[in-house]
């Protein structure tokens, strides 16, 4: 089975969560993140992803292996989807299976914000009276060394 | 030779998804330093590198074969 994956066709939610059902698990938390139509006041007409795909598979599994180092009993899947998107569109879909709740939850946060750190995807906003690519919100990270360091961490 | 591949902003500058220089012996740094002035890359100092599909440091060597891609502050999720 292929537990993280980058897909050019629309997420099928409930085979990512199928991924992660197990009999030791107690916990399932899905994050679905959707294509939003107002950024700081800003009407977003559609969104374009762009990864470079061998690259991202491999970050996206780098993430599951952390947190199954971190979360004891924990597995995750991570399916992102790239091309065009419209509003209300699924974008990325994160599911985790714990033995706990508690994990669940937190783990999966933790998938969401490492793939805003490390995994190579990019999204172009486009405006009825432009187009632009979003970097990092608002270009504010520099990586002196070439690479992230291991504060970046904050949304 | 080595393949050098643009994504996200860097891409539309250049016009290509990816090119072949032969960057071997050269460093991180050192290549992209060319690119930078050969494309009039922007901002290249919030640019990260990856080789053969995983984060380099500035420093780091390029040897023939070597697949490099600049990477811009990622926007996924």
């Amino acid at each position: 089975m292929t537990f993280y994956e980058i897909s050019k066709e629309p997420i099928n939610i409930q085979a990512v969560i199928d991924k992660v059902v197990r009999r030791e698990a107690g916990a399932i938390t899905t994050f679905i993140g959707t294509v939003r139509e107002l950024t700081g006041g800003k009407k977003t007409l559609f969104l374009e992803y762009q990864a470079y795909e061998a690259m991202a598979v491999k970050k996206l599994a780098q993430i599951g292996a952390e947190i199954e180092q971190r979360w004891s009993g924990a597995k995750a899947a991570i399916t992102h989807r790239i091309g065009r998107l419209d509003i209300t569109d699924v974008a990325v879909v994160i599911a985790v299976s714990t033995p706990h709740r508690a994990d669940a939850y937190e783990a999966n946060r933790y998938a969401i914000e490492r793939i805003k750190e490390i995994v190579p995807i990019w999204k172009k906003e486009h405006w009825e009276n432009g187009e632009e690519w979003v970097g990092n919100q608002l270009e504010t990270a520099a990586y002196p060394s070439g690479k992230p360091e291991a504060g970046d961490f904050d949304e | 030779m080595n393949k050098v591949l643009f994504f996200a902003h860097l891409r539309d500058v250049v016009g290509e998804e990816f090119i072949m220089v032969d960057a071997s012996g050269k460093t991180v740094a050192e290549l992209k330093a060319e690119l930078a002035a050969k494309y009039d890359l922007p901002r290249l100092e919030t640019v990260m590198t990856a080789m053969n599909e995983e984060f380099a440091p500035n420093d780091e060597v390029i040897r023939d074969g070597d697949e490099i891609a600049l990477i811009p502050p990622v926007s996924g999720g």
